[in-house]
């Protein structure tokens, strides 16, 4: 018999596809796992309307629960209410940064993951992904994404 | 059979009969569906690679909107009717649409035009929805801000770096107002004076002016289409109406 908590644990590790540092607990992607008998019914809320992880995750949650002999379960989206970057933990914060993306924060306080130095510059408001701006370090030159804040 | 006639819609062609509020979530489905097909069409037609990965990115914007209303329609209408359902599978007469979002791609100027008016509409729409009694409307609508937000930056600096740029540049952007300025008081009309004063600002810094001729034309929401939806709907559709059911 499943336990709420342990499954959470479960849930909890399941990786974003584009950023795989980032667990969808770290991206504040999972709203809860609820138990209803032997049901299992895990809540999640979109990021970006056009982020195409989306249905990745909801099938990689749907792995992770079979993995653990679960079978009984759905995958329930909620868009209300929308998801924020300000849901992103501190701790997704400090793995974003360590994995080379700016977390997001305001404009005037980026700073280049390598290197810490400020004003940055943007290249591309559109970067490598729909949640991310393609930046420049104004001191290391290195490029770099930046987490868009939302 | 003469009964039959008596309609303002052409024969043989079914009239759209859907609930008010089911009305509302499909039209803002249908706006954002077909202009992320119109954009996806410039994906690596793009006059450079940040510009192909701009539109494509705002593509996936509108077209993750359009997939979360549809999914809400099909649940709000209660008939078993999934998102494919109402993306591939409805025919011309019953999408309900603005008939900007279906004109066709002419040069990126264009497009850019396309995008500024509908972006300025949107934005007001969904500082307007997000105050929905219908609480998943509210939800896609406060996220959807958000990103509409970031597609006005991006077009509203490049209307005022096209119209305010080279002869050439300026001409282009002139041609897209001209030729899209008649599909847009359909689109303005539940914000008349708010969007009139935001395009109008834009309009300032970019040199560029309303067409002369005031002429325009509407009947996207009652599903009367121009003649490129049709042939929009052709190639989107092709696949599942020619495998019905196929799944990757």
């Amino acid at each position: 018999m499943p336990v709420a908590t342990d499954l959470r644990s479960v849930v909890s590790s399941v990786v974003d596809p584009e950023i795989p540092v980032l667990t969808i607990a770290d991206l504040g992607i999972l709203r809860s796992v609820a138990l209803d008998g032997d049901h299992v019914v895990v809540t999640i809320t979109p990021t970006y309307s056009g982020c195409p992880a989306m249905r990745q995750i909801e099938d990689d949650i749907a792995d992770a629960l079979r993995r653990e002999g679960v079978e009984s379960f759905e995958v329930r989206v909620t868009h209300n209410p929308s998801w924020t970057t300000d849901w992103i933990s501190d701790e997704g914060h400090r793995k974003l940064a360590d994995f080379g993306i700016a977390p997001p924060t305001d404009m005037s306080e980026v700073l280049c993951p390598r290197c810490q130095a400020d004003h940055p510059k943007m290249i591309a408001r559109f970067g490598s992904t729909a949640c991310k701006a393609l930046m420049v370090c104004s001191s290391c030159r290195e490029p770099f994404d930046y987490f868009k804040r939302f | 059979m003469s009964d039959a006639v008596i309609s303002s819609v052409p024969q043989g062609m079914p009239a759209v009969e859907l609930e008010p509020r089911l009305r509302t979530i499909v039209s803002h489905a249908d706006d954002n569906l077909i202009l992320a097909q119109r954009l996806g069409e410039w994906i690596s037609n793009a006059p450079d690679l940040e510009i192909d990965i701009a539109l494509g990115n705002i593509a996936l914007d509108h077209l993750g909107v359009a997939r979360a209303l549809y999914t809400h329609a099909g649940r709000v209408e209660d008939e078993g009717r999934t998102e494919d359902d109402f993306a591939m599978r409805r025919t011309e007469r019953e999408f309900l649409n603005l008939l900007l979002v279906e004109q066709p791609n002419v040069d990126f100027a264009h497009t850019i035009v396309r995008q500024f008016f509908f972006d300025v509409y949107q934005g007001l729409l969904w500082d307007d929805l997000m105050d929905s009694d219908d609480e998943t409307l509210a939800g896609v609508a406060a996220r959807a801000r958000k990103e509409a937000a970031y597609h006005y930056e991006f077009s509203s600096s490049w209307m005022v770096r096209l119209g305010d740029g080279t002869e050439e540049s300026h001409a282009r952007a002139q041609r897209g107002v001209d030729s899209l300025w008649r599909y847009t008081a359909e689109l303005s009309a539940p914000y008349p004076h708010a969007w009139q004063r935001r395009v109008e600002g834009v309009f300032g810094q970019s040199g560029l002016r309303p067409a002369e001729d005031p002429y325009q034309r509407s009947g996207g929401r009652e599903g009367f289409h121009t003649e490129h939806l049709g042939a929009l709907l052709a190639e989107m559709q092709w696949m599942d109406r020619t495998y019905p059911g196929l799944r990757w």
